[in-house]
This record gives structure tokens, C-alpha cells and sequence, in this order.
């Protein structure tokens, strides 16, 4: 076995102990976040759409489900399925749109889960979760048509998004809709920055879960992740340390 | 019984799938390799219920009288029109190398260069959207990256090209994209934790 495969497989069995046994202690796992104001927004924007009888748009991007990226695309998704349960009884129930077939079906299968959880099963449309296009511009094109015509009045563009996003926060701001933008890449990212009023950078899309409440796991995933996170920045900056000290010595 | 099977089959191909990335030289990698080759064709087949899916929504647009009914008739007759000669003949057909060399290509393309006209427009949006310090110094180093790759027509301005740029994508710019990966890889491992244990089904069911 290899010292890359070794050092995942230690990666791994540790986040799974710590996610694991932080799940188990319950309680005492306590919520403190810090300010992210797209979050509140978001969460104004989706009582509004309620209320004025608009639409909630879901754009999941166009990552392939066979890639590791499409987990960027699963936040969406869990997203989707508690937003959707919060705003079935609206005029205009959600909509989606991925630029992967398979992405899409799976929307369809979380809108479907998320109405027979509240009991509306006949408001659930296999319409609402739509392929717009199967490569990256051209989902971009079919979504720009989605958000024009189908009075949306809030947006969450969440998922393995390319430069194509830009299109995306373009449309929404024309049409002084909200929109909560987050990628997985970093071309994306800085689109995301320059064009969206609501950007989340880096790992703030994966705490999308915990801020929004969409389960306690995804709180526990949260703090794994810082955890994580400050054991890699003393290991570098351990590393640096020792690359130092051994060119001095 | 969904409720307990489709986890249990996720559960068991994911540990499967994971174990194979780790122990290369196994049995267990070839199990792997199966069960992606897997995907891909179930993923290959999910892209005709997704065509159907389009259609069927670009239809009921036709049949509704809506608005825009006109596009949705056109991209109709398009994908019919491609399915059904496509089918007939060979993809390296002439008449469908045109269409993707002389339709499909330049309409990707006319998209990316509205995309520049965006970000510009975008760029100049930034400041009224975001008016913090963390927009200027984007915006700044935008410009600055930009005075040093752009080929100017008379004279190369004197630091840009071959001091500051190359200090600002190889030091600072490298620097933050690699804090920024880390989260993103750390977002990453624990979301498929999450699919792993059953606490995240984005394959639908409570």
C-alpha cells in the first residue's frame, strides 16, 4: 500500500470516528455560527416567495454524478428537499434545473420524497426537475429561459459549476431576484464573487446544511470539518517549521 | 422496504468503491472498477429519460400556448431532426460533423464571449453591490493581472508582466486557491461521509 493510500485511509477512519461519535453525544454538541449573511437572506427570500405567491429556482449545475464534484451538487440537493417541504403548500411550488440527466432524475426523486413527507404528493410535477441542457453552456442557455419565465423570485445556484455560473447570476439579478451562488471550482468561485450579491466562497457551501438546518448530521459535519481543518494548518505549519530547523541546523 | 434497501445498496457499493480506491493491487479494486463502470452506463442511460424530460416539458410549453412557444418548437424540430438522422446515419457524418462544427460550436462560444461582457459589467456592478474593502483589492489585482498578460501595442509596461503578475499568480494567488481547496476537499470527504453512514440520501427516500 502506498504512503498516499495509507494517509487517506488514516483521513477517513478518523472524520468517521470524530462524525460518528460527535453524532452520538447528542445535546452537547452545541450550534454557534458565525455571521453568514446569505444564509438569513436566503431564509427571507424563501418566506417572501411564499408570500407573494413566487417561485423558489434550484440550478444544481451540470457535474457529472460519476465525479467526486457532484457532492457539491448533494448540498443542493438536501437543500432542496427541506425547502421544498417548507414551501409545498405555495402557489408556485420549486423548480429545478441540472445539466446532468442523472442529476436530474434525482432532483425529481427529492421533490417527490420532500411532497409525500408533507403529504401533498399531487402538487409533486416530474416537470419541476428539468435537464436544461447536457453540456455546460448550453444548461446555462436552457436556465436562462427557466428563471425569465417561470416568476422566480428567489434563486440558489448551488453545485459543480463552471465559468457558465456567471450567465446564471446575470439572469437573476435582471430579473431583481435573490440569489444565493456557490461552486466547487475556482474559476467559479471568483465569477460567483464578482457577479452575485450572496457569493459563498470555499467551504461555506458545505456548511450550508448546518446554517439552514436541514439535519443534525450536517451540524456534526460541520465541526469534523473545522477539526480538520486546524489539525491540517498545525501539520503545515509543523512542516514548515521542521523544513526550517533542519536547513539552520 | 425502499426505505431500508436503497441505503443498504449505497451503503455497501460506496464502502466497496472506497476500499478498491485504497487497496489498488486487490480484488477489491476490480470490484471497483466494475461497479464505476456501472455508473457510467446507468449515468449514460439517465441522459435519454433526461431527453425525454425536455421534450416532454418543451411539449407541454407547445401545447400550453405559451409565450415562448416558438423556441421550444424549434429546439423540438432540432433534436428530432438530429435523433432521428443521427440514428441513420454514422456520427462522423458530414452533415453532423457541420452540425456540431458549424451550430453547436460557435453558439458555445458566442456564449463565453457574452460571458466577458458580463464579468466585465459585473466588475463594474461590484463596488455599488459590495462597497468593502475585499471588492477594491479584487478588483485591483484584477486590473493588475490584466496589465501584465493583455499584449499592449506599443511597449510592455515596465514590472507588470514579468514582476508583479508572476508574484501575484504564483505566490498569493496560489496560496489563497490552495487554502481554498482544502476546504473544499474537507467539504468534500465529509459529505461522502454523510452519503456513506445514510445520513445524506440524494438518492431520494426518508
Amino acid at each position: 500500500m502506498s504512503l498516499t493510500a495509507l494517509a487517506g485511509i488514516i483521513l477517513v477512519a478518523f472524520s468517521t470516528v470524530l462524525l460518528l461519535g460527535l453524532f452520538l453525544l447528542k445535546d452537547r454538541v452545541k450550534a454557534s455560527f458565525r455571521d453568514i449573511p446569505a444564509f438569513t437572506n436566503f431564509k427571507k427570500s424563501i418566506g417572501t416567495a411564499v408570500e407573494q405567491g413566487t417561485r423558489v429556482h434550484f440550478s444544481l449545475g451540470a457535474a457529472d454524478v460519476t465525479r467526486e464534484r457532484t457532492t457539491a451538487s448533494f448540498i443542493g440537493l438536501s437543500t432542496l428537499r427541506q425547502i421544498t417541504e417548507q414551501t409545498a403548500a405555495s402557489d408556485h411550488p420549486p423548480i429545478t434545473s441540472s445539466g446532468n440527466a442523472a442529476l436530474a432524475v434525482l432532483s425529481q426523486d427529492n421533490l417527490q420524497t420532500a411532497y409525500h413527507a408533507v403529504g401533498m404528493d399531487e402538487q409533486y410535477h416530474p416537470s419541476s426537475g428539468r435537464v436544461t441542457g447536457l453540456t455546460p453552456f448550453s444548461y446555462a442557455a436552457g436556465t436562462l429561459s427557466m428563471i425569465a419565465d417561470e416568476s422566480v423570485s428567489s434563486s440558489l445556484l448551488v453545485g459543480g459549476f463552471g465559468v457558465e455560473i456567471g450567465l446564471l447570476t446575470e439572469a437573476v439579478e435582471r430579473q431583481d431576484a435573490f440569489t444565493l451562488s456557490a461552486a466547487d471550482s475556482l474559476p467559479a468561485q471568483a465569477l460567483v464573487y464578482a457577479s452575485a450579491k450572496e457569493p459563498l466562497i470555499g467551504e461555506e457551501l458545505y456548511a450550508m446544511g448546518a446554517y439552514l438546518n436541514t439535519g443534525r448530521t450536517h451540524l456534526v459535519s460541520l465541526y469534523v470539518q473545522d477539526v480538520l481543518r486546524w489539525l491540517i494548518v498545525l501539520i503545515l505549519l509543523g512542516g514548515a517549521a521542521m523544513k526550517l530547523l533542519a536547513g539552520v541546523v | 422496504m425502499k426505505r431500508y434497501f436503497s441505503p443498504a445498496i449505497a451503503i455497501a457499493v460506496g464502502l466497496l468503491v472506497l476500499a478498491g480506491y485504497f487497496f489498488e493491487n486487490s480484488s477489491v479494486a476490480l470490484i471497483r472498477q466494475t461497479f464505476v463502470q456501472w455508473a457510467v452506463f446507468l449515468a449514460a442511460g439517465a441522459i435519454i429519460v433526461g431527453v425525454l424530460n425536455l421534450f416532454l416539458v418543451h411539449l407541454y410549453k407547445i401545447i400550453r400556448k405559451d409565450k415562448e412557444r416558438v423556441y421550444s418548437l424549434f429546439l423540438l424540430t432540432a433534436l428530432l431532426f438530429t435523433l432521428v438522422y443521427g440514428f441513420m446515419n454514422k456520427p462522423s457524418d458530414l452533415v453532423m460533423v457541420n452540425i456540431f462544427n458549424a451550430v453547436i460550436l460557435p453558439v458555445e462560444a458566442s456564449l463565453m464571449a457574452v460571458m466577458a461582457v458580463t464579468l466585465l459589467y459585473a466588475a463594474i456592478r461590484l463596488l455599488r453591490h459590495r462597497p468593502n474593502s475585499m471588492s477594491v483589492i479584487f478588483l485591483v489585482t484584477a486590473v493588475i493581472v490584466m496589465l501584465g498578460t493583455a499584449p499592449l501595442p506599443f511597449y510592455q509596461l515596465p514590472l507588470f508582466a514579468d514582476t508583479i503578475r508572476p508574484f501575484i499568480i504564483t505566490v498569493l494567488a496560489t496560496s489563497a486557491a490552495r487554502g481554498i481547496l482544502i476546504g473544499v476537499a474537507l467539504g468534500t470527504l465529509l459529505t461522502g461521509l454523510r452519503v456513506l453512514i445514510g445520513a445524506e440520501r440524494p438518492y431520494g427516500g426518508k
